[in-house]
């Protein structure tokens, strides 16, 4: 499968994908979407989830499918297509 | 001097320099300053204290700045009120009203932030500074930044009240209207901070900012005569607020400025947006996030950065939350401008309506000591108390005609205030 699926780096992860602000992947959840992103890199994984393997996101780590929180839509299970972009946002305070 | 140690995660602990920092760079978790209060004993006294100037930078040494205060030099100190008349319609012994309604220069809590996150932007050397707002964020950064010759941008959702929007326009920032809601507005400032190198308050001045927000917690007690309330409700949004509350009564705890009363918190959220009062309430410190709808817009946070704090605080400090609706927000705005002279905007609406609640149900004893937080003004929202009230007559500039109105007002049995409320 190419690598289809578009993912927005915010700047305290770039570290971890040789400062990319994007990387693209494959998979067609967002599970499998950050599943290969933590396979690839093993650093940025360790970020985005919690000690819990790779079940459950980091609860100051905000997730979207193109403008929508998973949250709102199947969380990990969302499903993604070709095209899709996926941002990695961390959570901020409030206004 | 300053007191300030260092950055520190609150989740791991992680330290770093004092920067503008949006997170801890291991885990996300929110950086917060750490001061050295060993250092502090015998030097931050309540002497020290009341001889500062009359505004929030009389606690400056528990504030997070090097050199002088840059902005908001009046800000703070704002009125706390002992508000018999209310507190006898709702059948209470000892309550207060923190009015920052009456905040300068913006008129809501927020000015008590910015006063701090501008000291900021100017001490790192920014030339524009920056907020995602639900208004009154966007307000304050707005005056503030053009009192002190910065450029502003300041984002905020679509949709907001016109009060909002002129009160920030007219103080000259760029402003832009973000299709979405406050979580949009928010998302988006995260990849602005990211991209440009501005000083987005909220976003990477957030340790900073946050810190502020403690001088109101520090007033309530103050005020108080240096003592605690048994009882805090404070609106809940983004959660800054109540966590920074908890930690102004802490610090004066540990400097040995109050008596520990083990006070208790509450938060208030609108029925319309209350992931963390419906998390308190089903017994989780995970809570789900919403789409917002409710008349409160200032509070309509349904992805709330700092949730998870307000929720496990309130459950420490064996406080307790509550929801309110549209209608017994409006209710509880009436209620308090007319036994209290107080105009807040829905915001305070919805703390005294979930503070009425709370008190009914028992949760808050009547005869303890209450603090209502009130974090905005109500002449930013005027629009929404439109159709709340009885059209005012309108009649000739003839005696005869003002005799007739005198004598139909006698006739009505006297309208005190309303909603009736159950002792």
């Amino acid at each position: 499968m190419a690598d289809n699926i578009t993912v927005l780096i915010p700047t305290a992860l770039r570290p971890q994908v040789d400062n990319q602000d994007t990387v693209s992947v494959a998979g067609g959840s967002v599970r499998d979407v950050l599943g290969s992103l933590a396979g690839k890199y093993p650093d940025l994984g360790k970020r985005l989830f919690t000690a819990n393997g790779e079940q459950e996101i980091n609860r100051f780590i905000n997730v979207y499918v193109n403008d929508e929180d998973i949250r709102f839509l199947e969380n990990l299970d969302t499903a993604v297509k070709p095209g899709d972009e996926l941002s990695i946002v961390p959570a901020i305070a409030g206004g | 001097m300053s007191f300030i140690k260092s950055l520190r995660c609150k989740e791991c602990g992680a330290q770093y320099p004092v920067e503008p920092r949006t997170v801890c760079d291991n885990d996300f978790g929110p950086v917060e300053v750490e001061f050295d209060y060993e250092a502090m004993r015998g030097k931050v006294t309540r002497q020290s204290i009341e001889s500062g100037p009359r505004s929030l930078w009389r606690y400056r040494d528990l504030l997070p700045i090097d050199g002088e205060p840059r902005a908001g030099l009046r800000s703070g100190f704002t009125p706390l009120i002992k508000a018999d008349r209310l507190a006898r319609e709702l059948g209470v012994k000892e309550l207060y009203i923190k009015d920052d309604s009456a905040n300068y220069p913006t008129f809501s809590y927020k000015d008590r932030v910015v006063a701090v996150a501008l000291t900021k932007a100017i001490e790192f050397n920014f030339d524009t500074v920056g907020c995602a707002s639900t208004g009154n964020l966007a307000h304050s950064v707005a005056a503030h930044a053009a009192a002190a010759g910065i450029r502003a941008f300041v984002m905020i959702p679509h949709d907001l009240e016109e009060g909002k929007i002129i009160g920030s326009l007219v103080f000259g920032p760029r402003m832009v209207k973000i299709r979405g809601n406050y979580d949009d507005v928010n998302r988006l400032c995260s990849q602005i901070a990211d991209k440009y190198n501005w000083a987005i308050v909220n976003v990477n001045l957030r340790p900073f900012y946050t810190e502020g927000a403690k001088t109101h917690g520090f007033e309530i007690a103050e005020q108080l005569g240096w003592q605690l309330p048994q009882h805090t409700v404070v609106p809940v949004a983004g959660g800054t607020l109540l966590p920074k509350v908890y930690k102004a009564y802490r610090e004066f705890i540990t400097l040995g400025l109050v008596e520990d009363n083990k006070p208790r918190f509450y938060a208030a959220q609108a029925a319309g947006c209350n992931p963390v009062s419906q998390a308190i309430e089903q017994g989780t410190n995970l809570f789900k996030p919403q789409k917002p709808n409710t008349i409160a817009k200032s509070i309509a946070i349904g992805n709330p950065a700092d949730g998870y704090y307000v929720i496990n605080l309130v459950n420490e400090s064996q406080g307790y939350s509550a929801s309110a609706q549209d209608q017994e927000i409006l209710d509880a705005v009436k209620l308090l401008a007319q036994t209290e002279g107080i105009f807040t905007e829905p915001a305070g609406g919805t703390t005294l309506a979930c503070a009425i609640k709370l008190i009914e149900s028992g949760r808050i004893p009547r005869d303890e000591s209450i603090c209502v937080c009130i974090t905005g003004n109500g002449l930013k929202t005027v629009e929404v108390m439109q159709g709340q009230f009885a059209k005012a007559p309108v009649i000739n500039a003839k005696m005869t005609e003002f005799d007739q109105i005198v004598e139909q007002i006698a006739e009505t049995p006297p309208q005190t205030t309303q909603p009736p409320v159950k002792a």
